[in-house]
């Protein structure tokens, strides 16, 4: 019998675990032509800022092993396009909407979570930290605690009391449990872990930044055991908090991975710019994977890896062994 | 139509001079198909550490096999490498259709198609289209030597008439494909010219092309991970029908524009007035306050 996949996302529940990740599966439009999108768990759309941006310029993408390094810049169509066009379509087409906003102050994205909660068909807002703070000479709002707890506590006043607000985190700080632990007291109903790693590439033929926004940023399966460690570590510290597991996911086992690690659910990212039907892919991948294992509820697995860790004290050792027949 | 994702087979893969040339069985691409339009391919097989897709504009579909799908392409880097080892019947995840064809003209209207290297590629299905419509076509294609010199003899076999200038001078005349616009536009009194060549060229043709009044529809080679519009990677700032400059992606948007659309001049950078460019929107406040 196949595994019940429902999952949830703060008090929302979801057919499956198995989520797009912001800003890798545009506005939904780009992947339908591929993949159902009422299939999806749900779709994390690409951050959305009050105005419209343009974002960087060119080249943005530079490929690395097992990775991609983008400096994109946050181009999108600015709230109001969204609302109008982008919103409306995704719902028309039975999509599950979580809205990653984006901003440069912390009025910018409390203005953005008002500005949703008076919209119908979000179903949970996902804030996306790694953006420049315009009042700190451009320093990420992600990479202190304070700062990170400002802005959650800002949005989760600025929105509906009923919509989940997920704070996403980067990987790129000292001590992601002191930022984890700031935005859960600043009132965020679960976390995305992690954001993609800042690097960088030079090319050596114009002996130049290979992106002409200098940095990049990291994704695909070379961070993944970054996220791996981040979800662990945070589920350590927070066994009760929904987290969403995401970094470098290109297959069911790698999602099992993730929510193993302690994540509720799994977004789907720089996967999709290589296969635009990787979402259902890897939900299929994954049923199978929990198949395997015997598991009946997808929600069952998540925190498994840290069972006689210390954390999740009822959950009996050895439930879950891969290739071994299942407890009677 | 809308495009897909399938799982194509290799039929050929064959050396043409310089280049690869990659045929493959995709019927559902195959029939899609409309010139100008391209395909991804995901490379390196099922563990790659490649990830972004490769883009290769389609050379020609033939209704053979169910329907194949072929594109040219330089064996430069590792993606490209490995297709260039393929063999036949070796499976490959491929996506298309995908892009903006080259409009065609309704009415008869004289045609110059002008490539370089092996970006001349989609000119010679398009080719077929405009002589299906009665619309005469010369070629104007250009190299840096005889051996990057791609579709020569198909030039010469199905256009009007066919020019060729290389680099190096092994191949037609010494020069630049630019230098032989004029002679060529006069010559075939060209109405309309459709552009498969690296941006510079492409930004001189159009700059030249304007002071007879010709229009341009210019194929953009810029680089591509996804081929879909999601990692936003392959952007140019164009000018819509509007008069408002926005930062587009070739791969939805184009990759064939229309040439005075594009701002060449600012390729590789943000103006100052595309739509969200830093400072945009406080002067468009400023203006409704003001009024």
């Amino acid at each position: 019998m196949p595994a019940d996949m429902r999952a949830r996302l703060g008090h929302v529940e979801l057919p499956n675990p198995v989520l797009a990740a912001a800003g890798c599966a545009g506005a939904g439009r780009e992947i339908a032509q591929f993949t159902d999108v009422a299939r999806i768990g749900a779709l994390i759309t690409k951050s959305i800022m009050a105005e419209p941006r343009t974002g960087n310029p060119a080249p943005r993408l530079a490929e690395t092993p097992s990775g991609l390094l983008n400096s994109v810049g946050l181009q999108g169509p600015g709230i109001d396009a969204f609302l109008q066009r982008d919103l409306p379509w995704l719902l028309s087409r039975g999509a599950r909407v979580v809205v990653s906003i984006g901003g440069q102050t912390v009025r910018e994205y409390a203005g953005l979570a008002a500005r949703l909660s008076d919209t119908a068909g979000v179903t949970a807002i996902e804030v996306n930290l790694s953006c420049p703070n315009a009042e700190d000479a451009g320093r990420e709002f992600a990479l202190d605690p304070q700062t990170a707890a400002g802005v959650v506590a800002a949005v989760r006043g600025g929105a509906r009391y009923d919509i989940p607000v997920f704070a996403k985190l980067s990987p790129d700080v000292t001590d992601i449990v002191a930022v984890a632990g700031a935005c859960v007291a600043a009132g965020a109903d679960g976390l995305s872990l992690v954001n993609a790693l800042l690097g960088m590439a030079i090319d050596t033929v114009t002996m130049r930044p290979a992106l002409a926004g200098t940095y990049g940023a990291l994704s695909g399966p070379a961070i993944r055991p970054v996220a791996v460690r981040c979800v662990w570590q945070v589920r350590e510290a927070f066994p009760d908090l929904p987290i969403i597991g995401t970094g470098g996911i290109c297959t069911g086992a790698d999602a099992l991975e993730l929510l193993l690690a302690g994540a509720t659910v799994v977004g789907v990212g720089t996967a999709i710019v290589h296969d635009p039907s990787a979402c259902a892919r890897v939900l299929r991948e994954l049923e199978e994977e929990l198949a395997a294992i015997g598991v009946d509820r997808v929600a069952d697995v998540t925190g498994q890896a840290h069972r006689g860790h210390g954390v999740n004290g009822g959950v009996p050792p050895g439930r879950l062994h891969r290739g071994l027949p299942r407890p009677a | 139509m809308a495009p897909v994702q399938v799982r194509g087979t290799v039929l050929t893969v064959r050396r043409v001079d310089a280049y690869h040339a990659l045929t493959l069985v995709a019927p559902a691409i195959a029939t899609r198909f409309r010139p100008g339009q391209f395909v991804t391919i995901a490379v390196g097989g099922p563990q790659t550490s490649m990830l972004g897709r490769r883009a290769f504009a389609v050379h020609d579909v033939r209704p053979d096999h169910g329907g194949t799908v072929e594109f040219v392409f330089e064996a430069g880097g590792p993606g490209t490498q490995w297709l260039a080892g393929l063999r036949a019947r070796d499976p490959l995840d491929v996506v298309g259709p995908l892009g903006r064809p080259f409009p065609v003209p309704r009415d008869v209207t004289s045609c110059l198609l002008l490539g370089v290297g092996y970006a001349s590629a989609p000119l010679f299905s398009l080719a077929a289209r405009l002589r299906d419509r009665g619309c005469p076509v010369d070629f104007l294609l250009g190299a840096a030597s005889a051996d990057r010199m791609f579709g020569a003899l198909t030039a010469r076999r199905t256009g009007r008439s066919a020019t060729f200038a290389t680099s190096d001078g092994s191949f037609g005349v010494r020069g630049a494909v630019t230098g032989m616009l004029e002679q060529v536009i006069t010559q075939a009194r060209t109405e309309v010219i459709y552009a498969c060549a690296p941006v510079p060229v492409l930004r001189e043709v159009v700059l030249f092309a304007s002071r007879y009044e010709v229009p341009v529809q210019a194929s953009v080679d810029v680089p591509m991970a996804c081929g879909t519009g999601v990692c936003m990677g392959c952007v140019l700032p164009v000018t819509g029908t509007d008069g408002i400059t926005r930062i587009v992606r070739a791969c939805v948007d184009g990759p064939v524009f229309r040439g005075d659309l594009v701002r060449w001049d600012d390729m590789g950078t943000i103006p100052f007035d595309a739509v969200g460019a830093p400072g945009w929107k406080r002067a468009s406040t400023e203006s409704r306050h003001a009024g």
